[in-house]
C-alpha cells in the first residue's frame, strides 16, 4: 500500500488521525493533515481505508 | 417479469435478486460514499447510481469557499476521477431523476417512465435550495446549492465592486458573504434573526461571528424580505424590498439567497408507507422500510445516542451515513439470502458524533456534536478580535455539543472525546477547560 494526499484541500476536520493515528497526524497550526507513514504495514491497511473513504474532503488516495 | 416454462409470472414481491441491482438515488456525497461501501462490502450484483444533475459526483462545501472565490476551478471539487469510479463497474445515470419510489416491491421509477425493480435501495437525494415566490425568475436572483448555481453567482461577482445582498444569515450566507468581501464587493447580510447562524453556533458565539463581518466591513440588517425590485425590462434585479418598513430597499447588482433548504423527497410522496416529514424518516439503521434506505441530507434517523430522529446537513454524515446504510442493507439482504458477502455481517445502529465545519475569512469553525436546539450554552471568549472561542452546548442536565473556533488540531479533537457521550455538564465544563487550556 501506498498513499499519497492532495494536502491543499484538506479541511482540518481531523478524522483521518482519530480513525488511525499512526499513520496520519495534523499540522498544530491549522489542522492540515500530515502523513507519518506513507507505506504502513498490513495491519493499518483497513484503518487507511476507512479514513480515505470517511475524508470529507477527499484528500487521501490509497495506491495498492 | 420472468418466464417460468412459457408462463408468464408476474412478479409482485421483491424482484428476483440474482439480478436486480442495488440502486443508490443521489449522485453527491452520501450516494457515492453507499456506492463506494457496497463494493468494499462485497457487493458485486449490478449497482446503479442515480443523479439529476449532469456531473460526476462532486463536493459542496468548497461552492462557497474556494469555488466561489475562485482559488479553485470546478475540476477540483470532482470527488472520483472517471478512473476512480471505472473499479466501482457502475450503471451510472447522470441527468437522470427518479420520479417513485414502490416501497413494498422495491421498485424505481425514473424520470424517462422505465421502471427499476431492486434488491434494495438506499435514497440519497440530498435537499434542495428554499427560494422566493417568483424568485427564480428574476435574472440576478440567486441560490446556491449546486456547482451550477455556483459558477452562476461566481459570474454575477465577477466585476470589481458590485452590490450584493445576501438574504438569510445562516451559515451558507456567512460562508458566501466572507468571501464576496474578500473579492472587495459591497456586501450586505439580510437576516430574520439579528445574530447570524445563531441556530447552529448560538447567541454568544454568533454575536462575535456578527463582529467579525462588521469588522470586514459587511453590513448586517435583521428584516423580513418582502420582494424585489428589477429593471423596466424585467432583464435583471435592481434591488431587494423589505418588509415593514415603507420604501425600505436595498439596492443590488445580485441578490443571493441563502434561506434554508428542504429535503428532496417530493418524488417519494407517491407511497403512504414512507413518511417523508421533514426528511424520510428512518430507524437507527437507516433503514425506512425493508430493503429501503436513505443517507445524507435527506435522512432523518433515530440517533441512538439522542434518542430522538436528527437530520444533519453537514458533509461529514453525508459519508458516514452513506457507508453505514450501504453496510446495513447489505447485512438485510445477507439475512434475506440476496446476498452471499464474505462475512456474516450484522446490521448496527448508526450512532455518529456529527461534526461540522466553516471557514470565513481566516478563521475555522469546527462543531461535534448537537450544537442546534440546545436549552444551554456557555461561550469562553479566548480572543474575541480574532474570534477565539469555545462554546458548550447542553440539553437538560447533560453537555452534548461542543464548537471550537481559532483552536489547535489537537485541542480540537480532545474536545471531541468530551462529548462523543453525553456528560453531566459541570464535568463536561471541566474537562473542556482542562483540553482548551494554554500549554
Amino acid at each position: 500500500m501506498k498513499i499519497t494526499l492532495d494536502a491543499d484541500k484538506c479541511c482540518a476536520a481531523g478524522q483521518c488521525v482519530l480513525i488511525a493515528p499512526e499513520v496520519f497526524d495534523q499540522r498544530d497550526e491549522d489542522g492540515v493533515v500530515v502523513l507519518l507513514d506513507a507505506e504502513p504495514p498490513a495491519a493499518q491497511h483497513d484503518a487507511v481505508h476507512e479514513a480515505a473513504a470517511i475524508c470529507p474532503a477527499a484528500v487521501i488516495e490509497v495506491h495498492s | 417479469m420472468t418466464e417460468v416454462e412459457g408462463v408468464t409470472e408476474v412478479v409482485t414481491a421483491v424482484a428476483d435478486t440474482a439480478d436486480a441491482p442495488i440502486a443508490v438515488v443521489g449522485a453527491s456525497a452520501a450516494g457515492l460514499a453507499a456506492a463506494e461501501a457496497l463494493r468494499r462490502s462485497g457487493w458485486r450484483g449490478p449497482l446503479t447510481l442515480i443523479g439529476d444533475e449532469p456531473h460526476l459526483p462532486y463536493d459542496r462545501p468548497p461552492l462557497s469557499k474556494q469555488l466561489l472565490h475562485g482559488t479553485w476551478e470546478a475540476e477540483r471539487l470532482q470527488l472520483r476521477t472517471a478512473e476512480q469510479l471505472a473499479p466501482l463497474d457502475l450503471d451510472l445515470r447522470l441527468g437522470t431523476r427518479a420520479t417513485g419510489l414502490d416501497a413494498a416491491t422495491r421498485t424505481l421509477t425514473l424520470d424517462g417512465g422505465e421502471q427499476l425493480a431492486c434488491a434494495g435501495v438506499i435514497v440519497a437525494t440530498g435537499v434542495a435550495a428554499r427560494t422566493l415566490p417568483g424568485a427564480d425568475k428574476i435574472p440576478g436572483v440567486h441560490t446556491l446549492r449546486t456547482l451550477d448555481d455556483a459558477l452562476a453567482l461566481r459570474g454575477a461577482l465577477a466585476g470589481a465592486g458590485s452590490r450584493l445582498v445576501i438574504v438569510g444569515n445562516g451559515v451558507l450566507g456567512c460562508e458566501a458573504a466572507a468571501v464576496a468581501r474578500e473579492l472587495g464587493h459591497d456586501v450586505t447580510l439580510v437576516g430574520r434573526d439579528p445574530v447570524p447562524m445563531e441556530a447552529a453556533v448560538g447567541t454568544e458565539f454568533g454575536e462575535l461571528l456578527g463582529e467579525l463581518h462588521r469588522a470586514r466591513g459587511v453590513r448586517l440588517l435583521t428584516a423580513d424580505v418582502d420582494g424585489f425590485t428589477v429593471t423596466d425590462d424585467g432583464a435583471h434585479v435592481t434591488g431587494v424590498r423589505l418588509a415593514g418598513e415603507e420604501g425600505a430597499e436595498l439596492p443590488a447588482d445580485a441578490v443571493l439567497l441563502a434561506i434554508g433548504s428542504e429535503p428532496a423527497v417530493r418524488w417519494l410522496h407517491g407511497d403512504p408507507a414512507l413518511d417523508t416529514t421533514d426528511g424520510l424518516r428512518c430507524d437507527a439503521y437507516c433503514a425506512a422500510a425493508p430493503g429501503i434506505y436513505a443517507a445524507g441530507d435527506v435522512a432523518r434517523w433515530d440517533h441512538p445516542v439522542h434518542g430522538r430522529p436528527l437530520r444533519f446537513e453537514h458533509r461529514m454524515n453525508a459519508t458516514e451515513q452513506g457507508m453505514a446504510a450501504a453496510r446495513n442493507l447489505l447485512a438485510e439482504l445477507a439475512a434475506e439470502g440476496a446476498h452471499a458477502p464474505d462475512d456474516a455481517p450484522e446490521r448496527r445502529p448508526f450512532a455518529p458524533v456529527p461534526y461540522f465545519w466553516s471557514d470565513q475569512y481566516d478563521v475555522k469553525i469546527q462543531a461535534y456534536g448537537l450544537t442546534g436546539g440546545a436549552d444551554r450554552a456557555e461561550t469562553t471568549v479566548l480572543d474575541r478580535a480574532g474570534c477565539r472561542a469555545v462554546t458548550l452546548f447542553g440539553h437538560g442536565d447533560h453537555a452534548t455539543g461542543v464548537l471550537a473556533a481559532g483552536i489547535p488540531a489537537r485541542q480540537v479533537r480532545a474536545l471531541r472525546a468530551v462529548i462523543a457521550q453525553p456528560l453531566p455538564w459541570e464535568e463536561a465544563r471541566e474537562r473542556i477547560r482542562a483540553a482548551t487550556a494554554p500549554a
